[in-house]
């Protein structure tokens, strides 16, 4: 069948500047670019171009600049291209339109709504550079009061829960292995050991390699229970039961059988080759109380030694969901929000389900705490954070540490070009094909991450210093440090912020 | 009267605070002239004292000192004392003319709750609620102390003439506390001068509290209402919370309010290590962040507390069986001139003085 859809990006290529050394052509995984000897000239299909900028890129002398050129119908307010071009396809197979990262779609971004507090006059602001200033974060159920008896020496009375430890509270977000190469995994796995904190196996099981190095890694137990075995239970510094996910909210995980190579097969113990489709629910969960069974059944697994967390999408009712999972066990709540990424989801449902994470955030943290749950779990909450001041806006907002996969993704050289679900990743994180992943060095794919987190790091004592605060723990839920410009009444009241001026 | 509703009370301010640790009396004139030399740390807008031991013939009851803009409020919050408490006496609080403006009217009840009324909540549980549906609920009412055998006197003026005006130099306390304030975004409002009283505790605070909006969040969670908009109403809960809820030894609720650095923590001995870290992670709510010195008073004792950082002044001496607090050694030394010893407490450490104990910690 004739394919009515078009490429989407136009490559141009400055011949003056091309000398023919043909890394374009090896380089990009479609196929885009091909070299006709007798002609000594580069020709590109850009039909097959995804927009990943992998030629410009690496290209010496650059002489490639691959543009976005969709196809420019008609204007119509109603039927965008958007919506011809995923007609043609699926008119063309019949299929679910698959897509990967998170949501791109212009839904409001609430963290460009908010502005930060600077301290002034009465009260100092503090100077990073000369004063000690504290990012250091403890993730786990707290008790809400001490039994501390006073003698010559003080006697603490009370077992407080396992605690997961933070230098800096961001942790890398739950990325299995499959959907991302081991050399992704393996850098995403010796910056937290640098930067004192966490990277999450997502779905996918630990590689063998991998397990012994498990002190900072949280290991997920998800519907299709993938590589789950007491020994990889017991192999993390935490377990993160896996509900939903912020990309594809009501749906399982989803690993095309491209990607579903011989390790992956032996760590996902699948047959290879497979897709890997979990279940939509958990099959042992219908119901909260099914969960606190799971929840203590993984405790009792780990011999009670580590937190148990449970991870759902945001979705309208996640405050009620919180409560719940709160009163149930879990030590952490991750919270994924509308514009969380996916190696592979479909389109329609990243697009059009769940809720931003701003709103779920201000809704539940406040919930907890109007239930006097608020100490029950930690909340950490993932879905497009970008910056440091992101990251500082969601703990005024009530986090307790956020989740980041995006963005050590593009610290690993992403483009964000969506095409994570083909397997085909130029950049060698995406993908399984050997003469890809190669690209991604670990050694230097570690560096850039612990680079970033140093920098945010930076970033964010500058501005909580900037507040006349130097411990992260006053910032966290200190909504008095936000104030918004252009949101409703309705929008200031669920943040529970005050418009600036106020 | 206008009552502050809009945003968070900052101030700078002068503190001062006198405890013989005999619990020997002595009469209000020091504290007000220790105040009065550091008049330029207030503008004119605040000022006030607690003292403790100054009604011995009523220390079984609450003292209730009351505020009401007018005979109204003054009628509906005495109906609603006389449904939930017994009265045994009620009075003018004594004040003489002065240079203080616009006086509210002025009363003390000493009372204790109805038996009927308490239900299963022990008396100061029951207190403290009702104080707060006063302050919160009757319209021009305001509750400026609750504690038994002790009280506080604010008003809007310079503290040696509030001092004047509430004839101080008629009682006779162990322990003295006192503020200055220095406000700078509130009009001034009875209320909002210092001490914040609450049961037994009274507190006075020069500072601004970066952390106020999770201090409040958390105290919400245990049912505190914060109507003040004060740094100073939110450490008055803290304490109350942590000492006398949480039966937390003072010294602790001190760490947890101003806690030692995680690189001093983890060098730490691995016993005292734990401890610490414990508060840490379980209190972090509880960490009052920004510039701030306090002083407490309480039953039998006095506190005094800086930030972690110590970026506001204070100045801790002795002379036989007194210890002196105050923002600057000129608060002392007037009243003082050759103490036995003068220090400045360290950064986060308090400095505690029992009635019968001495000075148990030096901070």
């Amino acid at each position: 069948m004739l394919s009515l859809c078009k490429g989407e990006f136009s490559v141009e290529r400055d011949d003056d500047r091309c000398i023919r050394c043909l890394v374009c052509v090896r380089q990009c995984p479609s196929d885009v670019h091909k070299y006709d000897e007798e002609e000594d000239r580069i020709y590109s299909d850009e039909s097959e171009c995804v927009g990943c900028q992998r030629c410009a890129t690496l290209c010496p002398t650059d002489a490639i600049t691959i543009r976005y050129k969709p196809m420019e119908m008609k204007e119509n307010a109603n039927w965008k291209t958007y919506h011809l071009t995923n007609i043609y396809k699926q008119a063309e197979t019949g299929g679910i339109l698959l897509t990967g990262m998170g949501n791109d779609k212009p839904y409001p971004i609430y963290w460009d709504h908010i502005l930060l507090n600077a301290s002034q006059v009465t009260n100092p602001s503090i100077d990073p550079l000369r004063e000690p200033m504290e990012l250091r974060t403890y993730l786990g159920r707290k008790p809400d009061l001490l039994d501390i008896e006073d003698g010559d020496e003080l006697i603490l009375k009370t077992e407080i829960s396992p605690q997961l430890k933070l230098e800096l509270p961001v942790l890398f977000s739950a990325m299995s292995y499959g959907s991302i190469s081991l050399n992704a995994v393996k850098s995403l796995e010796r910056a937290a050991t640098i930067a004192g904190t966490y990277y999450n196996t997502g779905e996918g099981g630990l590689h063998k390699d991998l397990h012994k190095y498990g002190k900072n890694t949280i290991v997920q137990c998800a519907s299709g229970r993938f590589g789950v075995s007491p020994d990889y239970l017991n192999a993390g510094a935490a377990v993160e039961i896996k509900i939903g996910q912020g990309a594809k909210p009501g749906i399982g995980g989803h690993l095309p059988g491209e990607k579903v190579l011989e390790e992956i097969s032996e760590t996902r113990m699948i047959v290879e080759g497979t897709d890997a489709l979990s279940p939509a629910p958990h099959h042992d969960i219908y119901s909260i109380e099914d969960l606190r069974q799971l929840i203590f059944a993984l405790k009792e697994t780990i011999a009670y030694e580590k937190p148990v967390g449970v991870k759902i999408a945001a979705v309208h009712n996640s405050a009620a969901i919180s409560s719940g999972m709160a009163r149930a066990g879990a030590d952490f709540i991750a919270l994924d929000g509308v514009r969380g990424g996916t190696g592979a989801a479909p389109l329609v449902t990243r697009d059009n389900v769940g809720i931003p994470i701003e709103l779920a955030l201000a809704s539940i943290d406040q919930r907890l705490r109007e239930e006097g749950i608020r100490n029950n779990a930690s909340l950490i909450i993932a879905g497009g954070i970008r910056s440091s001041s992101d990251i500082i806006k969601a703990i005024a907002l009530g986090a307790d540490a956020v989740y980041i996969g995006t963005a050590a993704l593009v610290a690993l050289g992403c483009h964000l070009c969506q095409k994570c679900y083909t397997g085909k990743c130029a950049w060698g994180i995406a993908t399984q094909d050997p003469y890809l992943t190669k690209r991604l060095n670990p050694e230097i794919g570690t560096r850039r991450l612990v680079n970033l987190l140093n920098a945010w790091s930076n970033e964010m004592k500058e501005l909580i210093g900037g507040m006349g605060i130097n411990a992260i723990e006053s910032l966290r839920g200190n909504r008095l440090q936000l104030r918004g410009v252009g949101l409703t009444d309705t929008e200031y009241k669920i943040l529970g912020i005050l418009p600036a001026g106020e | 009267m206008q009552k502050i509703t809009g945003g968070k009370d900052i101030s700078g301010c002068a503190v001062s605070g006198i405890l013989n640790t005999n619990g020997k009396k002595i009469d209000g004139r020091y504290i007000i002239r220790s105040i009065a030399n550091m008049h330029d740390r207030s503008n004119g807008l605040g000022g006030g004292f607690a003292a403790y031991g100054i009604y011995p013939s009523y220390k079984e009851y609450y003292a209730f000192h009351l505020m009401f803009d007018d005979s109204y409020a003054r009628e509906r919050c005495e109906e609603f004392l006389d449904k939930n408490f017994l009265i045994e006496r009620e009075g003018d609080i004594p004040t003489r003319k002065t240079v203080i403006q616009n006086p509210p009217i002025l009363r003390r009840y000493f009372v204790e709750p109805r038996e009927e009324k308490l239900d299963k909540s022990s008396e100061d549980d029951f207190v403290i609620r009702e104080v707060m549906k006063i302050n919160s609920d009757i319209e021009g009412s305001y509750v400026l102390s609750s504690g038994k055998n002790m009280a506080a006197f604010k008003a809007v003026g310079f503290p040696e003439d509030v001092g004047n005006f509430y004839r101080l130099e008629e009682y006779k306390a162990e322990t003295w506390i006192a503020h200055g304030r220095f406000p700078t975004n509130t009009p001034g409002w009875w209320g909002g001068a210092h001490p914040f009283a609450l049961l037994d505790y009274s507190i006075v605070h020069n500072g601004e509290i970066s952390s106020y909006g999770i201090n409040k969040r958390y105290l919400e969670m245990f049912g505190y209402r914060c109507t003040l908009l004060t740094d100073t109403e939110v450490m008055a809960y803290l304490f109350d919370l942590l000492v006398r809820r949480h039966k937390l030894p003072m010294k602790i609720a001190c760490k947890a309010f101003a806690p030692p650095f995680w690189d001093e923590i983890d060098r730490m001995p691995e016993k005292e290590k734990k401890v610490m870290k414990t508060i840490r992670t379980v209190y972090g709510s509880c960490l009052v962040n920004g510039p701030f010195s306090i002083i407490l008073g309480f039953k039998n004792g006095m506190l005094a507390l800086n930030d972690r950082i110590k970026l506001r002044p204070l100045i801790a001496a002795t002379k036989k069986d007194f210890l002196m607090v105050s923002s600057e050694e000129a608060g002392i030394r007037e009243i003082c001139k050759e103490p036995d010893k003068i220090w400045s407490p360290k950064a986060g450490e308090p400095v505690i003085g029992l009635i019968g104990k001495g000075v148990v910690e030096e901070g």
